[in-house]
């Protein structure tokens, strides 16, 4: 019989400074040193961390009260429109909208020099935002325009809330066609001429608990350079692996977390504004998952390396946006790493697109806040669905009937 | 005389006519290649340093073959502030002068290396690769 432990017990040892905290990356020495067994008895929690553009990101923010009041039912922020269609002086900022006014991809590619994220990072970083605001009055919110200046102190709530983010595992880019394509996943040149691959690898927090054994509602997380939390599974949360020919298991992937956080605790050295040429704007997020070792199993697939862990390679020049993005290869992170990967028979030159040295000093960070007892584990009111939950995409189906 | 120095860049179209032939041939140009970088596709990068009388009817000639001349004033330079260092320039840069230290995963830049084709600094997504006049 292994080591077991509750969350009641490493909160203890935290709090005692007592609590043996290692980053993903020094687990996998620790395991190597010491075998699972005995690296189970020694550590209590492992920190993971990734650092990538998250699109699907946002914040809820509420500006207080004009006099006369206002119930704003349009909103712009740096002339970047702000959803408002919610109580008075309330709004949600998305990640990926642009100005009005913004050439878009008119000029292919398009810059998208600014947008959502970039207010985001403007308002982390402090500084002043134009806010522009209309109605159509009423009685009880009689002023109908507004522009004005406002920043992260003289609003009363700024609440990151990111619908989906920390994705897993992530497809590995290529372009099998014969035109470069401006993508999410970066410019892929024709013919194979590159791939681009997204995860942390042996650092990415889904990848370390595929089984969400740890990972729920209520989960304590660094988020931006805060405290945030899991809010509740990310939209198109389908936890499954992937299997090699064989159908022998590879790897997680396909999960995803909702997350929310105070941004007026966060930084834009965590938080910045994305311009992904011939695609959009969007936000590049600073996560990190602690990951309690609750017994034997949870300390094996926290220490997981590169080498065992795998990305699907697609076709983003044809198949992908056709909707029929089929797994071309697998190929290790290991391999991704080195810089070069084999596919249908040539060798493709790679490159990251989220930053695994960021990566490493979020993990390096959340150990040092549970070290110094600042850091406390949530334990889960609920676990997130897992791989036997058996979730999968619904497509969806064009009709008038 | 002192040597001008230029930039110039051209597609693919242009890659196939022997213009630095003819600069020297009808227009008494001495013509040193300092970098230059020519990708699969053809498309390339060319600094030059050019001395002779005929400089600027060269210039002219340049440009009417549709290449585009800047001179080298310019510089491109990473802001280490604002780098993540996602890595996701790399492969893009047709010197090399953008790599990945494998060990750490941190991107490096080597300034000699860099033949200003800008690539970098329209791949960058958090503009961090700065064109410097
Ligand atoms: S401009 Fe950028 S991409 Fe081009 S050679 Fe210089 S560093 Fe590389
Ligand atoms: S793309 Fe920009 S942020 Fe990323 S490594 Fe290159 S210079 Fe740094």
């Amino acid at each position: 019989m292994g080591v077991e432990r509750t969350y009641q017990d490493i909160n203890a040892r935290i709090k005692a400074g007592k609590a043996v905290v290692l980053t993903a990356e020094e687990v996998i020495e620790k395991v190597r040193e010491k075998g699972v067994t005995q690296a189970a008895r020694e550590v209590d929690v492992v920190t993971t961390g990734t650092f990538g553009a998250m699109c699907s990101s946002g914040v809820f923010l509420n500006f207080g009260h004009t006099k006369p009041r206002m119930r704003m039912s349009k909103v712009w922020l740096n002339e970047v429109p702000a959803y408002a269609g919610i109580a008075a002086v309330d709004a949600f900022l998305g990640a990926t909208e642009l100005p009005e006014g913004d050439p878009k991809n008119n000029n292919y590619p398009g810059e998208f020099r600014y947008g959502g994220g970039h207010v985001i990072e403007d308002l982390v970083a402090g500084r002043d935002v134009r806010l522009r605001a209309v109605s159509y009055g009423t009685d009880c919110y009689p002023r109908k325009s507004l522009d004005t200046l406002i920043n992260l102190d003289s609003i009363n709530e700024a609440t990151l809330f990111n619908p989906r983010n920390c994705y897993q595992n992530y497809n590995c880019a290529v372009n099998a066609g014969d035109r470069t394509v401006h993508t999410y996943l970066g410019t892929l040149r024709p013919h194979l001429g590159n791939a681009h691959y997204s995860t942390s690898g042996q650092l990415s927090p889904l990848l370390k608990d595929p089984h969400f054994r740890t990972i729920g509602i209520g989960t304590r997380i660094f988020l931006g350079g805060g405290i945030g939390y899991v809010a509740w599974n990310g939209t198109q949360h389908f936890p499954g692996f992937i299997r090699d020919k064989n159908k022998e298991v590879l790897c997680g992937t396909g999960g995803t977390l909702s997350v929310v956080g105070d941004l007026k605790q966060m930084s834009s050295h965590w938080l910045v504004g994305a311009s992904i040429r011939g695609y959009g704007a969007s936000l590049t997020v600073g996560l990190g998952l602690p990951i309690p070792i609750l017994d034997e199993e949870v300390l094996e697939y926290a220490a997981k390396t590169d080498e065992e862990l795998y990305a699907p390679v697609v076709d983003y020049g044809i198949a992908y946006p056709e909707g029929n993005p089929e797994d071309i290869a697998y190929v290790s992170y290991a391999q991704l790493k080195k810089g070069e990967i084999t596919v249908m028979g040539k060798s493709v030159p790679t490159a990251p697109v989220s930053s695994y040295p960021r990566a490493r000093e979020i993990a390096g960070i959340l150990k040092t806040w549970i070290q110094k007892g600042e850091f406390l584990l949530g334990e889960p009111s609920q676990l997130l669905p897992g791989p036997g939950a058996g979730l999968a995409g619904k497509a969806l189906k064009i009709r008038d009937k | 005389m002192a040597p001008e120095k230029i930039v110039l860049r051209f597609g693919a179209e242009k890659a196939d006519k022997p213009v630095i032939y003819h600069l020297a041939k009808d227009y008494d140009l001495i013509i040193n290649i300092v970098k230059a970088s020519i990708n699969p596709h053809k498309e390339g990068t060319m600094v030059l340093e050019l001395t002779g009388e005929r400089y600027a009817e060269g210039i002219a000639y340049l440009r009417e073959q549709g290449i585009s001349v800047h001179p080298l004033t310019t510089e491109v330079v990473r802001n280490e502030e604002k780098c993540t260092h996602c890595g996701a320039c790399t492969v893009h840069c047709p010197t090399k002068a953008l790599f990945i230290d494998r060990s750490s995963m941190e991107v490096r830049f080597n300034e000699d290396e860099c033949v200003l084709c800008l690539m970098c600094v329209k791949i960058c997504p958090v503009k961090a690769m700065e064109v410097k006049v």
